[in-house]
């Protein structure tokens, strides 16, 4: 194939993988056997488009060809989009040669579905065992699984592969059955849960002293399409929680539905909801690692996250009994919850008043957003007063203009969601 | 390391001149100089890094070569191990008074304050703890934008990288880019130092201007299209990206060139993918909101959800009774379906009307229709012939059969080969594996899939019969199921 062939096909499955979300590439370790490439834990961003997103790694669809007929996404067999198809040696050329000259961390291969799942699958298994096995290549490999392949195809691929993905598409069984309807929630969560267990064999295997090799090492993760029906946050947050629990997700990716070319009637053709996007990162993110339970950030009768101000914000709005928090006393788990302090601001508090009690002018040294963070806490050498929990102005005087929170609050948007 | 006697003139204020490039030659000093009791205000620190790099030469070579004062007080005394990393990494920060920093914070540990480096509103704690961070940062951006170009020379394939960083944080990462790249041979030049590995052995020389590096790649258009491809113009956040990939190093960065060309299209492409909204093919506009088969027929003779319209007919939708128990779904309609609007009347209808009558069931108390409600053909000299639908008109059509299903809600129904068996239990169905297995679909209670009548026709004499048998004994098993009333 000349470059210009090439070319054009990567102009077409680059396009194509451009919806999904994912592109991290942390998470593994992978000892260099005398090959091209590293793996060492944490992932490098090796460029960013003007869409803020991060370029880590070579997202490509091996083909954008496909017999599924889901209604959001741009491949789906009845819309008219141009068709390309690499072959498993362009994929493995290009990302040698995109490797050696250090643009990415490694390959992220996802595929339309052609003939069937089984044999789809194969392909994906193939690229990665290419370059596994005969071009020595240590670097990240993400591939997505296909709903509907056997077993044994996705055991090799976790033998190759640093990451498996499958996409839960969309958050609700109805959203799926209106969208996707050949897409079924019992065989992507069956692919997840054979991960899974998978998984913890072999680290049972290991912990018992057995040389068993790695799969995926970076675990899984999944992606989710928000915007393309009414679902609301509360229960996109649901299902997530659910699926950290139950298949030991290591992130879900949330993903803002844009206006494909050629989308269905029945979708939103809208600009992708952003900030609501970037709304559901944080909040995610609260949940994993800021002690938030799923429920506790949304309530039945508002449903969705808000999306002027951030979720800790509102939260801790919501509950405003519970505030000022004396920073010199609280234990960790509520110091997390104070709008304006972030885990390692908490980590410097409680280190920092083993040898002296925290005063007004010490906050911004620690890292606390002082303004934000003022009148829910208590220095040694100021309490914010009760009313200034209870004033109106509070949530005016807390809330982002609305042109900064368009540039500025979504500024680490997808790719940390740190709150 | 280098002293400088303080001046006699002004021995009311001791001012010891102590000059330091790397680590190594700050940490002797300074632990000779605490041993000596020299206290942080009669030090003047020289960076001789800013001094090599701006190519001044050493200013002080003549006056730093006296000897230090002997130690005072030869105690040992230790720190912690938080203190020396972040020293170790602040002492790749550009800032020359990085030096002066670290002493004055070490000698406030060994002079009781031992936890200092735990106290995060410190003054002096919180500028190392900002330098740190901005040294691991200005790393991880090397690790990150480093290009490498190819090139060839007498010893083969040569891959060099231009690269300006913020500090000097060349010495941090070597190690990495050479466990990363060790089957390759490469040189990364900064203007203050530059590494090289061979395939064995890393070692640093001196800085390089950018027109020492090679000026192209011929990968770098591949690159360059895959960046502009990956973007989705629907989503701008300019500021996100600027603050991750700084403007003062986008003339290393090949791809950063079509950023421009990028953002004069988005709009446009957004618009026109918005605008494009309704090019797909799907009959679901044209499917009334309804569960009655009679205005559902009617709508569907109005249908232009894919092009199959223009050369049929007319559309040949499902006949047969709204209360039906069965429904049977076929491929698409054949000539003479086409010809005369109704399901099932051709060559196919008559093998599947056998078959019925064979077992007893009149064919009026079965609803009868197909995946595709058009027929597609190509013209021979005589004859129009069959052509199979593609999976992009078969998912166009789609919704006439969800409407016609969800309508009747039957208790059984049979999928007529492969066609209709993918439509009803999903697009990895396997005729040949999954016949004449009931299953539970959304669809319907019990549901079937079995051969196509059209495809006994077709086959050879001696295969059409096993065929026959097949399709028969599937038949049965539904005949099986149903109600004797029926």
């Amino acid at each position: 194939m000349t470059t210009s062939g090439i070319e054009h096909k990567l102009t077409i499955l680059a396009d194509a993988a451009k919806y999904d979300a994912s592109c991290a590439s942390s998470g593994s370790r992978r000892a260099n056997r005398e090959g091209l490439g590293s793996t060492e834990g944490m992932g490098i961003c090796h460029s960013y488009t003007p869409d803020g997103r991060c370029v880590s790694l070579l997202k490509l669809l091996l083909t954008n060809v496909c017999i599924y007929d889901c209604q959001y996404c741009v491949n789906r067999v009845s819309s008219d989009t141009p068709r390309a198809r690499f072959t498993v040696e362009e994929v493995v050329k290009l990302t040698m040669d995109f490797y050696r000259r250090n643009y990415i961390e490694g390959l992220f291969l996802s595929s339309g579905i052609v003939r069937d799942s089984d044999y789809t699958m194969g392909l994906l298994v193939q690229v990665a065992k290419t370059l596994r096995t005969r071009e020595n290549f240590c670097g990240y490999i993400h591939l997505k699984t296909i709903p509907g392949a056997g077993d044994d195809l996705i055991d090799e691929a976790g033998l190759y592969a640093d990451r498996l993905s499958v996409n839960i598409e969309l958050p609700t069984v109805q959203d799926l059955r209106s969208l996707a309807p050949e897409k079924k929630r019992p065989e992507i969560e069956g692919v997840m849960g054979s991960i899974r267990i998978k998984r913890d064999e072999i680290a049972t295997d290991r912990r018992n002293g057995m040389r068993v090799p790695k799969f995926a090492p970076a675990g899984q993760s999944t992606q989710m399409i928000v915007g393309a029906t009414d679902t609301s946050d509360r229960e996109i947050l649901t299902t997530s929680s659910q699926l950290y629990g139950q298949h030991h997700l290591r992130r879900v990716y949330y993903s803002a539905y844009s206006p494909i070319p050629h989308a269905d009637s029945r979708l939103p053709g809208i600009r992708p909801p952003l900030i609501r996007e970037h709304r559901l990162y944080q909040a995610d993110w609260l949940i994993r690692f800021y002690g938030f339970a799923a429920d506790e950030l949304t309530t039945a009768d508002s449903a969705n996250l808000d999306l002027e101000i951030d979720p800790k914000l509102a939260w801790a709005m919501q509950h405003r009994g519970q505030f000022p928090v004396d920073i010199n006393r609280a234990p960790r788990e509520l110091l997390l919850r104070v709008p304006g302090i972030g885990q390692k601001s908490v980590n410097r508090i409680l280190q920092t008043r083993r040898h002296h009690a925290i005063r007004d002018q010490d906050l911004s040294r620690i890292g606390i957003v002082r303004k934000r963070a003022r009148s829910f806490i208590i220095t040694a050498d100021r309490h914010p007063g009760p009313l200034s929990l209870d004033a109106e102005s509070l949530r005016a005087r807390l809330q982002p203009k609305h042109r900064q929170l368009m540039l500025f609050d979504a500024l680490h948007g997808a790719t940390s969601g740190e709150v | 390391m280098r002293y400088t006697a303080p001046p006699a003139a002004k021995s009311s204020v001791m001012l010891h001149h102590v000059a330091a490039e790397h680590f190594d030659d700050w940490r002797s000093t300074a632990r000779h100089l605490v041993q000596s009791d020299v206290p942080p205000d009669r030090i003047r620190w020289v960076d001789q890094r800013a001094e090599h790099s701006s190519g001044q030469g050493d200013l002080f070579q003549a006056d730093l070569s006296a000897a230090l004062p002997p130690p005072t007080n030869a105690g040992e005394f230790r720190v912690s191990a938080k203190f020396l990393s972040a020293a170790e990494t602040v002492s790749h920060h550009r800032d020359p008074q990085r030096w002066e920093l670290l002493y004055q914070t070490l000698w406030r540990i060994v002079h009781g304050q031992r936890h200092l480096m735990e106290v995060a509103s410190d003054k002096d704690v919180f500028r190392i703890v900002q330098m740190e961070k901005a040294v691991r940062r200005d790393a991880h951006k090397m690790k990150a934008f480093v290009r490498f170009r190819r090139m060839e020379d007498e010893s083969g394939e040569h891959y060099i990288a231009w690269h300006r960083p913020d500090h000097y944080p060349l010495r941090i990462v070597g190690d990495f880019f050479a466990r990363r790249f060790n089957v390759m041979r490469w040189t990364i030049m900064t203007p203050d130092e530059s590494a090289s590995w061979d395939g064995d052995c890393l070692t640093y020389a001196a800085g390089m201007p950018r027109e020492a590096a090679p000026s192209f790649d011929e990968l770098e258009s591949l690159w360059k299209t895959y960046y502009a491809n990956i973007f989705n113009p629907a989503r701008i956040k300019l500021n996100a990206m600027r603050a991750e990939m700084p403007k003062k190093h986008w003339p290393t960065l090949p791809e950063t060139e079509m950023i421009t060309e990028m953002l004069q299209q988005a709009p446009e492409r957004t618009r026109q993918m918005i605008q494009t909204t309704a090019a797909v093919s799907t009959a679901q506009p044209f499917v009334p909101n309804t569960d009655d088969l009679r205005e559902l027929a009617a709508a569907s003779r109005q249908c232009r959800g894919c092009d199959l319209c223009q050369q049929a007919t007319q559309t040949v939708f499902g006949a047969g009774p709204t209360d039906a128990q069965t429904v049977f779904v076929g491929e698409q309609p054949g000539d003479q379906e086409d010809l005369r609007g109704t399901p099932f009347v051709g060559p196919a209808g008559q093998v599947l009307d056998q078959v019925l009558q064979e077992l007893g069931i009149r064919r009026d108390t079965i609803y009868l229709t197909n995946a595709v409600k058009h027929f597609k053909f190509t013209r021979s000299a005589k004859r129009r012939l069959h052509q199979k639908p593609s999976a992009r008109q078969v998912a166009a059509c789609r919704p006439w059969l969800e409407a016609e299903l969800s309508a009747i809600g039957p208790q059984h129904l049979i999928c007529l080969g492969a066609t209709a068996a993918r439509v009803v239990l999903g697009p990895n169905f396997r005729l040949t594996e999954q016949r004449g297995v009931a299953v539970a679909t959304e669809y319907a209670p019990w549901t079937l899939a079995t051969l196509h009548p059209s495809a006994i026709l077709r086959a050879p004499a001696k295969q059409s019969q096993v065929l026959m048998e097949q399709f028969r004994s599937d038949l049965a098993l539904w005949a099986s199921q149903i109600e004797p009333s029926s």
